[in-house]
C-alpha cells in the first residue's frame, strides 16, 4: 500500500475541516472493511489521508424514540445494531442486513453508514434502508442537509456526498402499526458472500390488505434500485399470493442486471421475482405479528 | 518519509507501546513490529479469519484494522488465550478432538471460539457454524472443529 | 441446516495394537494451539529484506523490454531481478527452460500473474511501490484458455518450440498438445459389439485451486561463502532444494532447505515459486530476503489443478456385466506441459474389472498458471465423468448403482488399464460398506436426492529416511524429513512406538532440514504415514536389534535368546532376566554408548500398497426456485489399510469430502475473455465455510495392504475423488437432470431446468 496518513477527529466540525482542507485526497473511514481493502488493491491511488469516523460522538449515536424514530450514527458497527433490543423489536429489517454483512469479525467493524457510502450495487443494507424510508443526515463545509436514501446512491460507488461532507447519521421514522420489513439476498454460500440479487421491503397492512409498501433491489443495477411502482401497484390489494406474484413480476421487469461472475442477466431477473415474493411474505408475516 | 506514529495498547494484559506507519495493519504491527507471529495472514482482506484477534472484547480481523487504530485499546491474541502454562479449555478441546491438521487456521478459530463461548456458553451446532463462518479451514472440513467447540462448551 | 448427530465412525479392523489405532494428542499440538508454531511467513533473521514480485497483467504476451531503473532508484530498494538473472545456459533443455521461465519469464508471459521481475526492499510497502515503477513493454497476444480451444489448428501457439509427442514418439508438429498417449486393454470394438446397452457422454470440469489458507512464503540467504539457505513452507524440503538448485544452476550440495511448519498444501506446495526469486534477490542484495505471496498471487500465479474435457463411452450386457470402457481425457496443463492427465487416465476406470478398455489422454498447454498437483491430481476430474456415466448406465439397466459397481468391481489380480495388476485392494469392501450403511437406505425429504460414487487413487511409495536416538531416560528422538501437514509427526511416531513398546508420548519427533537427514520425498501422494512411517518402523527395528545386542552383552547371553515384547527386553530362557526399555536406555551410556537407529528406504513406486479406494453417499437438497444446492448429509467411506491414528484418518476423509463439495458446487476460476481471473479473493472464490456443510460421517474400512508392516495405505487423497460425481448423481436424483459440467452452481441448475422446460 502507498503511504497514507491517519487522523482521528473528535467532532463533526473537525472531520469536515480535515476533509475539506485535504481536497480530494482524504477519505472518511468507519469500519474500514471496504476502504482498507480498496486501498490495498490499489483502487484508491489518490487517497493519502484516512479520516476515522469512529471517535466522533454523533457518528456513534443509537437513539430510539417511539415518536421520532431511530437515529443511527453512521459509524455504528453492525454488532451493536443487532445487539440492541429496541432496534431488534422495531426494525427487524435492519437486523436482517446488519447480521448478514460479512461474518462475525467483519460485523465487529462494518457500519451501515459505510455500506451506504461505499455505494456498491450489492450493498446489503441499502435496499431495506430505502424501504424503511430512511434519510441521510449529511454535514459539510456549507452546513447540514438531509437526503432520502433512495436518492443517495448516484452510480457505482458514487453518492450525493460532496467533497468535505460526511454522513453523520441515518434516520428512520418510527414504525407504524401493522408494519413489517425484511431484507433477503441470494448468495451461493450461506454466509460470507456478495449478493447475486437482493430485495428489501417494507409493508403496512390494513385488515389483510396491503395499505402501503416500498420495495428496493440490490445487485441488479448500477445502484440499489428503489422500485416505487411496485408499492403503487400493490397498495390496496389483498396480501395474498396473487399480489406477491404481481410484485415479483414487476421486480423482475424493473431489474437491469449485468452478466458477471456472480450470475447472468436472466438468472438475476428470475431471482428478483423469487426473492421479492419471499421477502414480501416475511414482511407481511412480521407486520401481522407486530 | 513521513513520521511514524506512537501507539499505546494493552496486548494480552501487558502494556505494549509501538511505532508504526499509519498504513500498517494491526496484523502487520503484531507480527512484524511486536513479534507476535501467532496471528496468521491468509488473505489480508477480511475473508479467512486467520488473523482474528479480540479488540476491546469484540473479535475482528486484524488485517482490516490499522495499527494506529489500536491506540488505547485492549487486544487479545492467540498468545494470550492460555493462562500461563494452563491451556484454555478450547485449546485443550482442539487438541483432544484433532480439530487441526495443518494448524494455520487454528489461532483464528481458537480466538473466535473463545469469544463465542463467552457470549453463548452452550451454542447449538448451527450457532457454532454461523459464528465461525468468517474463519476458513481448508483441511478439516470443520467437523472436528465444531465438535471441539461443543466439547469445550461442556467443560467450561 | 439440520443438526444431526450421525452415528460415529465405524472402524473395521481385526488386529489389535498397543499404540497403532489409538488417538493420542499430536506431539506438535501445544505449539499449534498457542500460536508458537512457526510457519513460512513467520521466519525472521537479522537484516531481513522483503521481496515483492511484478506480475504480468496479460495472459499471453511477448516481453519486448523491461526497464527497472526507476525501481532501483527508489529509496529503500536494495535489489531488482528479472528473467535475465536466471542462468539459462546455452545447452539448456526445454524442461529446464520451462521451469526457469515459470519462476521469472524470459521471453514470453504465458498467464496473467506470470512473474516478470522482483524487488527487495527494507519494507514490504516500499517493495510494492518499487514494482509499480518497473516498466515492461509487452507485445500482447491472443490468449487461449481451454483444452478444446487450444487443440484447434487455428489456436494461438504458446511455445513455438513445443512439438507434440504422439504415442511415445516425438513428432515435428508444433502445437499446444504436448503429449497424446493411450492405454489399451483387450479389444474395444468387440467390447461394444458385445454390449446390450451403451452410454456415451461428454463432461467438462474447470480450473480449481487447492485453497490452502497459508500463502506461499520463503526466506533465502545466499551467504558470502556461496551457500544458499532457504526457510520455506513446502511439502518437501528435498524436492524444494533440488528444484531450486536446478533452476539456479547450482549443485544441490550448495543449497540447504529448512522446512517451516506448513499451512496446508494439498499438492500445491510441492513446486517452488518464490524460493528461487528470494535467492536471486538475496544474492544481489547480500541480505536475507523474505517473499510472501498475497492471496491474489496464490490464485493467479501458483498451480491450480487442470480444467478438463472428458468423454466416456461405456457398454454393458443386460445383466450388468460391463463389456467395454472408453475414455478420452484432454487436460489443461497451464502455461507449460505437465497436467495430471496421466494420473487421471490411470484412475479413471480403476474401480472396474473390464476386459476391453481404451483410454486416450492429451496434455494441452493453455494461458493459465502452470497446473500443480491437487489431492489425487486428475482423479476427481476423471471420476466426475466416469462415475456419472456408470450411474446413468445403472439407471438404464434398472440396477442399483452400488450393485452394478459391485458386479464389475476390481479385485486383487485385476489389471489396471495402464498395465499393472492390483495387489490386495479394498474396492469391494468399500462398496459393501456403502451398501450396508444406514445412510444408504435413510428416507429423503422433498427436493432432496441421493447419489453415490467410488474413486481410486494409486498412492506412491518413494524414498524416506528416519533416524532414532535413544535417550537415557527411555524416550527416543525421532528425526525425519517429512514436513508435517496434518498430524504425521503423530502417525510416524506411533509406528516407532509400537515397535519399541513405548507410549507415543515418549517419542520426540523433529522435522529437520536437508543437511540433517537422508533424502525424503515429498509429503504428498498419500505417502507420508505409509513410507516415512515404514522408515520409522525400520529405524525402530534397528534400535531394537542394537538394544537386544546390548542386553546380551550386559547379561552375557546370546542375543538370539532375547526378545523385545511390549517394551520389555526378556531372556527367552531365563524369566528373571528382563529389563524395560527405559531401564536399558539408562544403561546405554555406561555400556558402550548410546544407540542410534537408522533407516533409509524406498517404499515402492506408483501404486505402492495397492492404493486406496473411497466412496461417498451424499444427499442434496435443491431449492426448486433458485437452484441453490445444499449438501444435507454426506458419508465418506475409505480403505485406510490400517488407520494408525483414526482421528487424523477421519480428518483427511472429512477434509477431502468438503473440498469435493466446494469443487462440485461453487469453486471455479471465473475467466474473463482476456484470460484474467475475475475472482481472485476468498470472497469470490467460494470455498465452503462451516455454515455450508453438515457433519461428515466417516467409515474407515481396513483391508490391510500386503506391503506395509502394519498394513497402512495412504489416505490423504482418494477421499476427494468420489464427491463431485456423487453430488452430481444426487442432483440428478433430486431434479432429474444430468449436470455434465462443473461447477454445478445455482445458475447452471436453473439454466438446465429452463432448457428442459424448453424456454
Ligand atoms: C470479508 C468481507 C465480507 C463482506 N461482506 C459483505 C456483505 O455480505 N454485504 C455487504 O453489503 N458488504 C459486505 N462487505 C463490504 C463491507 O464490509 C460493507 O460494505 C460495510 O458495511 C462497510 O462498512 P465500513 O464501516 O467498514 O466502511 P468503510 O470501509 O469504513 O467505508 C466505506 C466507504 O464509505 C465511506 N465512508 C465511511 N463512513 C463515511 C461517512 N461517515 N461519511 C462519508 N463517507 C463515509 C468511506 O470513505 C468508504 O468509501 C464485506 C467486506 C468484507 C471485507
Ligand atoms: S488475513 Fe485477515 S481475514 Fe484473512
Ligand atoms: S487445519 Fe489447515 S486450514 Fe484449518
Amino acid at each position: 500500500m502507498h503511504w497514507i496518513d491517519y487522523a482521528s477527529p473528535h467532532s463533526v466540525r473537525e472531520a469536515v475541516d480535515l476533509l475539506n482542507e485535504a481536497g480530494g485526497s482524504a477519505r472518511p473511514m468507519a469500519g474500514g472493511t471496504d476502504v482498507l481493502v480498496q486501498l490495498r488493491a490499489n483502487a484508491l491511488p489518490d487517497v493519502n489521508l484516512l479520516v476515522d469516523m469512529k471517535n466522533i460522538p454523533e457518528l456513534n449515536e443509537m437513539t430510539m424514540d417511539p415518536e421520532v424514530g431511530l437515529t443511527l450514527g453512521a459509524a455504528v458497527p453492525c454488532y451493536k445494531i443487532y445487539g440492541n433490543k429496541a432496534i431488534e423489536h422495531a426494525f427487524p429489517g435492519l437486523i436482517d442486513c446488519a447480521s448478514l454483512i460479512g461474518g462475525t469479525q467483519i460485523q465487529g467493524r462494518a457500519s451501515l453508514g459505510g455500506n451506504l457510502c461505499n455505494a456498491a450495487p450489492s450493498g446489503d443494507s441499502i435496499p431495506v434502508m430505502i424501504a424503511l424510508g430512511g434519510v441521510a443526515r449529511i454535514s459539510g463545509p456549507s452546513g447540514d442537509r438531509e437526503v432520502p436514501l433512495e436518492d443517495f446512491c448516484t452510480g457505482v460507488r458514487r453518492t450525493v456526498i460532496q467533497q468535505g461532507e460526511i454522513l453523520v447519521s441515518l434516520h428512520f421514522p418510527a414504525p407504524v402499526a401493522n408494519q413489517g420489513a425484511n431484507y433477503m439476498r441470494f448468495i451461493p454460500r450461506n454466509e460470507m458472500d456478495i449478493a447475486v440479487a437482493g430485495v428489501g421491503c417494507s409493508v403496512v397492512l390494513d385488515n389483510g390488505n396491503i395499505k402501503s409498501a416500498r420495495v428496493a433491489l440490490s445487485s441488479v443495477a448500477p445502484t440499489p434500485l428503489y422500485v416505487k411502482e411496485i408499492g403503487d401497484a400493490i397498495a390496496g390489494k389483498p396480501a395474498n399470493e396473487e399480489t406477491l406474484k404481481l410484485a415479483g413480476q414487476m421486480a423482475k421487469d424493473a431489474a437491469k442486471p449485468i452478466t458477471d461472475m456472480r450470475g447472468t442477466i436472466e438468472y438475476r431477473k428470475h431471482l428478483c421475482d423469487v426473492l421479492t415474493r419471499r421477502s414480501l411474505q416475511i414482511a407481511i408475516d412480521r407486520a401481522k405479528e407486530s | 518519509m513521513p513520521a511514524k506514529t506512537y501507539v499505546r495498547t494493552i496486548i494480552n494484559g501487558e502494556h505494549v507501546d509501538f511505532l508504526c506507519e499509519p498504513r500498517q495493519s494491526l496484523l502487520e504491527c503484531l507480527r512484524d513490529v511486536i513479534g507476535l507471529t501467532g496471528t496468521k495472514e491468509g488473505c489480508n482482506d477480511g475473508n479467512c479469519g486467520a488473523c482474528t484477534v479480540s479488540m476491546d472484547g469484540r473479535i475482528v480481523t486484524a488485517c482490516l484494522v490499522l495499527g494506529v487504530e489500536a491506540e488505547g485499546k485492549e487486544i487479545t491474541t492467540i498468545e494470550g488465550i492460555a493462562k500461563g502454562s494452563q491451556l484454555h479449555p478450547v485449546q485443550q478441546a482442539f487438541l483432544e478432538n484433532a480439530a487441526l491438521q495443518c494448524g494455520i487456521c487454528t489461532p483464528g478459530f481458537i480466538v473466535s471460539s473463545v469469544a463465542l463461548l463467552e457470549k453463548i456458553p452452550q451454542p447449538s451446532e448451527h450457532q457454532i457454524r454461523f459464528w465461525l463462518a468468517n474463519n476458513l479451514c481448508r483441511c478439516t472440513g470443520y467437523d472436528k472443529i465444531v465438535r471441539a467447540v461443543q466439547d469445550a462448551a461442556t467443560k467450561m | 441446516m439440520t443438526t444431526t448427530d450421525y452415528e460415529r465412525n465405524i472402524v473395521l479392523s481385526n488386529v489389535e495394537y498397543n499404540v497403532v489405532g489409538t488417538r493420542p494428542v499430536r506431539p506438535d499440538g501445544a505449539d499449534k494451539v498457542t500460536g508458537r508454531a512457526l510457519y513460512g511467513a513467520d521466519f525472521d533473521t537479522s537484516g531481513l529484506l522483503h521481496g515483492k514480485v511484478l506480475r504480468s497483467p496479460h495472459a499471453h504476451a511477448r516481453i519486448r523490454s523491461i526497464d527497472t531503473s526507476k525501481a532501483e532508484a527508489l529509496q529503500g530498494v536494495l535489489a531488482v531481478v528479472t528473467g535475465k538473472d536466471m542462468p539459462h545456459e546455452a545447452d539448456e533443455s526445454d524442461g529446464t527452460k520451462y521451469s526457469r521461465d515459470n519462476i521469472l519469464a524470459s521471453d514470453k508471459v504465458l498467464y496473467k500473474g506470470h512473474a516478470v521481475a522482483a524487488v527487495a526492499a527494507t519494507n514490504p510497502h516500499v517493495a510494492e511501490e518499487a514494482i509499480g515503477l518497473i516498466e515492461v513493454d509487452y507485445e500482447v497476444l491472443k490468449p487461449v484458455l481451454t483444452a478444446p480451444e487450444a487443440m484447434k489448428d487455428s489456436a494461438p501457439i504458446l511455445h513455438e518450440g513445443l512439438k507434440t509427442e504422439e504415442l511415445g514418439e516425438k513428432t515435428d508438429k508444433v502445437s499446444n498438445i504436448a503429449n497424446h498417449f493411450q492405454h489399451v486393454k483387450g479389444d474395444i470394438a468387440k467390447g461394444f459389439a458385445d454390449a446390450d446397452v451403451v452410454v456415451e457422454r461428454e463432461y467438462n470440469t474447470v480450473t480449481v485451486h487447492q485453497g490452502y489458507i497459508e500463502p506461499h512464503g520463503a526466506t533465502a540467504l545466499w551467504n558470502t561463502d556461496g551457500r544458499l539457505h532457504i526457510w520455506c513452507s513446502t511439502q518437501g524440503a528435498f524436492t524444494a532444494r533440488d528444484a531450486t538448485a536446478g533452476i539456479l544452476g547450482v549443485p544441490v550440495s550448495q543449497v540447504r532447505v529448512t522446512p517451516m511448519e506448513i499451512g496446508g498444501g494439498f499438492g500445491g506446495k510441492i513446486p517452488v515459486y518464490v524460493e528461487p526469486i528470494a535467492a536471486l534477490l538475496s544474492k544481489k542484495s547480500g541480505h536475507a530476503v523474505k517473499v510472501v505471496m498475497s492471496r491474489a498471487e496464490v490464485f493467479e500465479s501458483t498451480g491450480p489443478t487442470s480444467g478438463s474435457n472428458i468423454r466416456i463411452k461405456v457398454g454393458a450386457k443386460n445383466d450388468g456385466t460391463i463389456t467395454a470402457l472408453q475414455g478420452y481425457l484432454a487436460f489443461e496443463a497451464g502455461g507449460y506441459p505437465g497436467s495430471p492427465v496421466n494420473a487421471g487416465a490411470i484412475c479413471i476406470f480403476a474401480a472396474y474389472d473390464v476386459d476391453n478398455v481404451l483410454i486416450d489422454g492429451y496434455d494441452v498447454v493453455v494461458n493459465k498458471p502452470k497446473s500443480a498437483p491437487y489431492r489425487a491430481p486428475g482423479a476427481p476430474n476423471a471420476a466426475f465423468a466416469c462415475e456419472q456415466a456408470i450411474d446413468e448406465l445403472a439407471g438404464k439397466l434398472g440396477m442399483d448403482p452400488i450393485d452394478l459397481r459391485l458386479k464389475n468391481a476390481a479385485v486383487e489380480g485385476t489389471r489396471r488399464p495402464d498395465g499393472p495388476a492390483f495387489p490386495r485392494i479394498g474396492c469391494v469392501e468399500v462398496l459393501e460398506a456403502m451398501k450396508n450403511h444406514p445412510h444408504y437406505s435413510a428416507p429423503l425429504g422433498p427436493n432432496q436426492g441421493r447419489g453415490v460414487a467410488i474413486g481410486y487413487w494409486f498412492n506412491i511409495g518413494f524414498q524416506s529416511s528416519v533416524n532414532i536416538n535413544v535417550n537415557s531416560d527411555g524416550t527416543i528422538s525421532l528425526i525425519e524429513g517429512s514436513t508435517d501437514i496434518g498430524g504425521t509427526r503423530a502417525s510416524i511416531s506411533m509406528q516407532a512406538a509400537e515397535v519399541l513398546g513405548i507410549p507415543m508420548e515418549d517419542v520426540r519427533p523433529s522435522v529437520v532440514d536437508t543437511d540433517s537427514i537422508g533424502f525424503t520425498a515429498v509429503t504428498g501422494g498419500s505417502r507420508t504415514t505409509f513410507a516415512t512411517g515404514w522408515a520409522a518402523y525400520e529405524a525402530a527395528q534397528d534400535v531394537a536389534r542394537q538394544m537386544i545386542e546390548r542386553a546380551a552383552t550386559i547379561w552375557d547371553v546370546d542375543k538370539d535368546g532375547i526378545e523385545l515384547k511390549n517394551g520389555v527386553f526378556q531372556s527367552k530362557a531365563d524369566p528373571e532376566l528382563k529389563m524395560t526399555f527405559k531401564e536399558l536406555s539408562g544403561q546405554l551410556l555406561d555400556t558402550g554408548g548410546t544407540v542410534v537407529g537408522r533407516a533409509s528406504m524406498n517404499a515402492g513406486g506408483l501404486g505402492a500398497g495397492g492404493g486406496s479406494f473411497a466412496g461417498n453417499i451424499v444427499d442434496v437438497e435443491v431449492d426448486p426456485d433458485t437452484g441453490k444446492t445444499l449438501v444435507t448429509r454426506m458419508t465418506a467411506i475409505q480403505d485406510a489399510g490400517k488407520a494408525i491414528h483414526p482421528s487424523y484418518v477421519e480428518g483427511q476423509m472429512q477434509g477431502g469430502s468438503v473440498q469435493g463439495i466446494g469443487w462440485a458446487l461453487n469453486e471455479e476460476y471465473y475467466m474473463r475473455d482476456d484470460g484474467s481471473m475475475a475472482n481472485t479473493s476468498l470472497l469470490d472464490y467460494r470455498m465452503p465455510t462451516s455454515l455450508d456443510i453438515p457433519m461428515i460421517d466417516t467409515v474407515i474400512v481396513e483391508v490391510a495392504s500386503a506391503e506395509h508392516p502394519y498394513g497402512v495405505r495412504g489416505v490423504g487423497e482418494a477421499n476427494i475423488v468420489p464427491p463431485t460425481p456423487a453430488i452430481a448423481n444426487a442432483v440428478h436424483s433430486a431434479i432429474g437432470i444430468r449436470m455434465a459440467n462443473l461447477p454445478i452452481n445455482s445458475v447452471a441448475i436453473m439454466e438446465a431446468k429452463w432448457k428442459q422446460q424448453g424456454n
